[in-house]
């Protein structure tokens, strides 16, 4: 635990921001896309204002600043004073894009970004006439705890009926009562129980948050309560807290702001601020709990407020919009030891079936019962510990959309990103390390892959070019595909600087798909220019290293004036995978299940052998290079006799198939994935390790680079042709 | 490894191992715990001088047969060698030798820096020497001996 609370409540509103952003981007696409309803331009709207509300707290005036001038323009949207163009909601996903700039430089202390005037400028311009008032933006630069104050009905609001006798309630905690257990939210709870209230906080002007005054209680409240009730029945409720807090109560007819007697002086301002305790909901103190015992009292301020003001309308609305209870936040870390911990249970489960296997109890029917239902809880468990790393590749997938945005603005280029399947969940660690090679990606597929707006017309097609980034679960993995509808890969082109720069022999005789892959050899960029998106000569290749890194492949496929696509194919989770246990020259090895087709008995009759030392197995009528597994590692010099050994096909993303001889088939199970780079670093040929039953450790082979031309070839090969 | 630098009166505190007939030593806060032999998986394409992988309570642990790396010829593992787990800079590895023989205490004065010996394959190996009664003890640079990282995690 970090050890200043400020910190950690700093980082939740960051967290908190992501969130608000990500609605906020999802409602711009449909504001975009068909106009979107009323509704949706109240997410807009809630979004920015929440966020500027978090802001205020935390004193980033800059970023308040900001979201308060867009807030005022999307103000007057909601209000129906300003008409959605489509140059309006380009403007709108501008603003937002700066908006998340201005989180992101309010996050690591860095300057504003810059250009934010120009939109802001532009944004205003749309709004013509309709001004806003001008003493509003004034009250966003006191540096004291910046709450909205654009509330200017609520103290106004038609008072409700009189009828009823109205209790006003001071009520401010001393530290003891909390150290004592007890807890301001409940008793205000139990004041809401005993009629209509509406929960005035009262924040300190000078409200520190830090770490020596985080035992010290700053908050006070003025509820204001209505009901058929007597003095006694309040003091009921603080019966247990008397002595421990500042009480007054006093029946009277209330005038707004009426200061009820404190030891602190309370800023006028903040004495009448309802939404107090709403926005300071990004602190996260106890921040749950506040927010729904401030929830319980809307009802009746939004019926009494006639026309629904901003923050009033944004409250009542916050639990719909948000239905986060049913949410939890919880540290990385905590989720990755759960994962680890279930890893040695798989492990742990494996070694108590072989112990009872050696005890000689494999017989006994309710011991083995009870080992397999032991078998399949753990591996529902595994599930289930999978299912909380894994989330949608939704907020990537947004990101890129601005990436996008940018990249097309910067070559003048019209260009559209499509997406599919968003809902796709992948490991969460997968969709952080994806984000910086699938950026470089769209951003050559803008730079490169689509034309400029009139080739594209004088080709027959829209001038505006399409990349469609699609997400979708196949056999076991993930497959994220970047495709554009550009001119497609200038294959003599490639060709061509891969000689120039030396990558190829001039004489090489290459198919297209040799062609093609050439763009991922480190020191490849066929933009003539060097532009400012891509082109500098490191890419591809870093792309593809840092897809090798996760376990993942990735593939190109394109054609001549329809389009490039890029395929990343991608292990679902970095912790656990199916496989097939084997044994080879006495080791014991994992093939990944995901990439074996079939496992045949190897008859010597249908090896045909090609050159030297090549050979190839004739299997259904196909040809496929024919590798024994272990000579390729090294682990013995020369085939074993053939006649008992067993074949496994193995397949790649790119459909290119190959055979290993292996000699025994152990079973099939699901091993942990243990990695081996952070002790030793990459082999080749084999993708992690994981721990076996008896608690010997196996190597899980990756057979597509084993068997891959590139394969590093030992001595062993040397020895062997020899 | 900067003992140089450091208060010279300082003591450093150090594990003692044989090997063949020559006897090493690391600091001792870089050594995690000492185990028993257990067979190691091979890994394919790795020098000579790894061993392989062993299991370590669920981590994936690389041992390094320190007789190859450092020239000798290799250890057969049996039940009589222990492998010394050490860890520098967040990277663990297990170090199989012959047998642990003692711990010292030494001042950090009486650690003198190795002769220039490039032409020797261990020399870049040892950061001092050092004469505990009588017997030469070398002290092991770590960093040196342990695989070469090449890449960040993966899982």
């Amino acid at each position: 635990m970090s050890t200043d609370p400020m910190a950690e409540i700093r980082a939740s509103f960051f967290i908190e921001c992501e969130e608000l952003m990500e609605s906020l981007q999802d409602a711009l696409v449909i504001l975009d896309e068909d106009g979107g309803d009323s509704e949706t331009i109240n997410v807009v709207f809630r979004a920015v204002h929440s966020i500027k509300g978090g802001a205020g707290a935390f004193g980033f005036d800059d970023l308040v600043a900001f979201a308060h001038r867009f807030e005022t323009v999307l103000d007057q949207l909601r209000a129906g004073k300003l008409e959605l163009t489509s140059d309006a909601t380009k403007l709108f996903i501008q603003g937002a894009d700066l908006l998340h700039d201005h989180i992101r430089a309010a996050q690591s202390d860095s300057a504003p970004p810059a250009g934010a005037e120009d939109v802001l400028k532009a944004l205003e311009a749309l709004m013509g006439d309709a001004a806003p008032e001008e003493d509003e933006a004034v009250d966003f630069t006191p540096a004291t705890l910046g709450f909205s104050l654009d509330l200017p009905g609520l103290d106004d609001e038609p008072q409700l009926p009189v009828e009823l006798p109205v209790w006003r309630i001071g009520f401010r905690p001393r530290a003891e009562l909390y150290a004592s257990g007890n807890e301001a939210v409940l008793i205000l709870r139990a004041l809401a129980a005993l009629g209509e209230t509406r929960v005035d906080c009262h924040v300190p002007d000078d409200l520190a948050l830090s770490a020596d005054t985080a035992e010290q209680p700053q908050l006070g409240w003025t509820v204001r309560l209505e009901g058929e009730m007597t003095e006694a029945d309040i003091r009921e409720v603080f019966d247990f807290v008397t002595d421990v807090c500042d009480l007054a109560i006093t029946q009277d007819q209330p005038a707004a702001g009426e200061p009820v007697p404190f030891d602190h002086p309370v800023a006028e301002a903040a004495m009448t601020e309802p939404p107090a305790i709403e926005n300071a909901s990004p602190l996260r103190l106890d921040s749950g709990s506040i927010v729904a015992a401030a929830n319980e009292d809307v009802p009746a301020v939004a019926a009494g407020a006639a026309p629904p003001d901003p923050a009033t309308r944004n409250r009542a609305a916050r639990p719909e919009s948000e239905p986060a209870a049913a949410t939890v936040r919880v540290d990385l870390e905590r989720v990755d030891r759960l994962v680890n911990l279930v890893g040695e249970l798989v492990i742990n489960q494996a070694m108590l079936a072989q112990s009872v296997t050696e005890a000689g109890m494999g017989e006994n029917p309710s011991v083995m019962n009870g080992l397999e239902e032991f078998m399949m809880l753990t591996r529902d468990i595994q599930d289930g510990v999978m299912m909380i790393r894994a989330q949608p590749v939704k907020p990537l997938f947004q990101r890129m959309a601005r990436i996008i945005r940018e990249a097309s603005a910067a070559v003048g280029k019209e260009v559209r990103l499509r997406t599919e399947g968003e809902a796709t969940e992948v490991d969460k660690t997968v969709i952080e390390r994806l984000a910086d090679p699938l950026t470089h990606m769209i951003r050559n597929s803008v730079d490169h892959g689509i034309e400029t707006p009139d080739v594209r017309q004088a080709a027959g097609k829209a001038a505006e070019g399409v990349i469609t980034l699609s997400a979708s679960h196949r056999a076991g993995r993930v497959l994220i595909e970047v495709a554009d509808d550009g001119a497609g890969i200038n294959r003599p082109r490639v060709r061509e600087i891969a000689v120039s720069k030396g990558l190829i022999p001039a004489d090489a005789q290459l198919t297209d798909a040799e062609i093609d892959n050439l763009l991922f050899l480190p020191g490849f960029s066929t933009a003539r220019q060097i532009s400012a998106l891509s082109g500098r000569g490191v890419g591809m290749d870093v792309v593809k290293s840092a897809i090798t890194v996760l376990g993942g492949r990735v593939t190109i496929s394109s054609a001549a004036g329809v389009g490039t696509k890029f395929s990343i194919s991608l292990p679902l989770t970095l912790a656990v995978l199916d496989g097939m246990v084997v044994r080879v020259a006495d080791e014991t090895l994992v093939v990944p299940l995901s990439s074996i087709v079939e496992t045949a008995t190897l008859s010597p009759g249908d090896v045909r052998r090609i050159g030297r030392s090549t050979e190839v197995l004739h299997i259904r009528g196909d040809f496929v290079p024919l590798f024994d597994l272990g000579v390729q590692l090294g682990f013995r010099r020369a085939p074993a006799s053939a006649d008992e050994s067993i074949v496994i096909l193995t397949t790649q993303e790119d459909g290119s198939r190959a055979a290993l001889i292996v000699d025994q088939i152990m079973e099939q199970r699901q091993v942990v994935i243990k990695g081996l780079n952070r002790n030793y670093g990459p082999i080749p040929g084999v993708a992690a390790a994981t721990i076996l039953g008896d608690g010997q450790v196996a190597l899980i082979l990756d057979p597509s680079d084993l068997t891959h031309p590139t394969a590093p070839e030992g001595e062993d090969e040397i020895a062997l042709a020899g | 490894m900067t003992e140089n630098t450091q208060n010279a009166a300082q003591e450093i505190e150090l594990l003692a191992f044989r090997l063949g007939e020559q006897e090493y030593c690391v600091d001792i806060m870089s050594v995690r715990e000492i185990r028993g032999w257990s067979r190691a998986t091979p890994l394919p394409f790795s020098p000579g001088h790894v061993k392989g992988v062993i299991n370590l309570r669920g981590t994936v642990l690389p041992v390094i047969d320190l007789a190859v790396r450092l020239g000798m010829p290799p250890i057969e593992g049996d039940e009589r060698n222990v492998i010394i787990v050490v860890s520098v800079n967040g990277q663990t590895a297990g170090l199989l030798v012959d047998a642990v023989s003692d711990i010292l205490s030494v001042a950090r004065a009486d650690l003198q820096p190795p002769p220039d010996l490039t032409a020797d394959k261990e020399s870049n190996c040892i950061s001092a020497l050092t004469l505990v009664d009588n017997r030469l003890i070398r002290m092991l640079q770590l960093d040196t001996v342990l695989p070469t990282q090449q890449n960040d995690t993966a899982a």
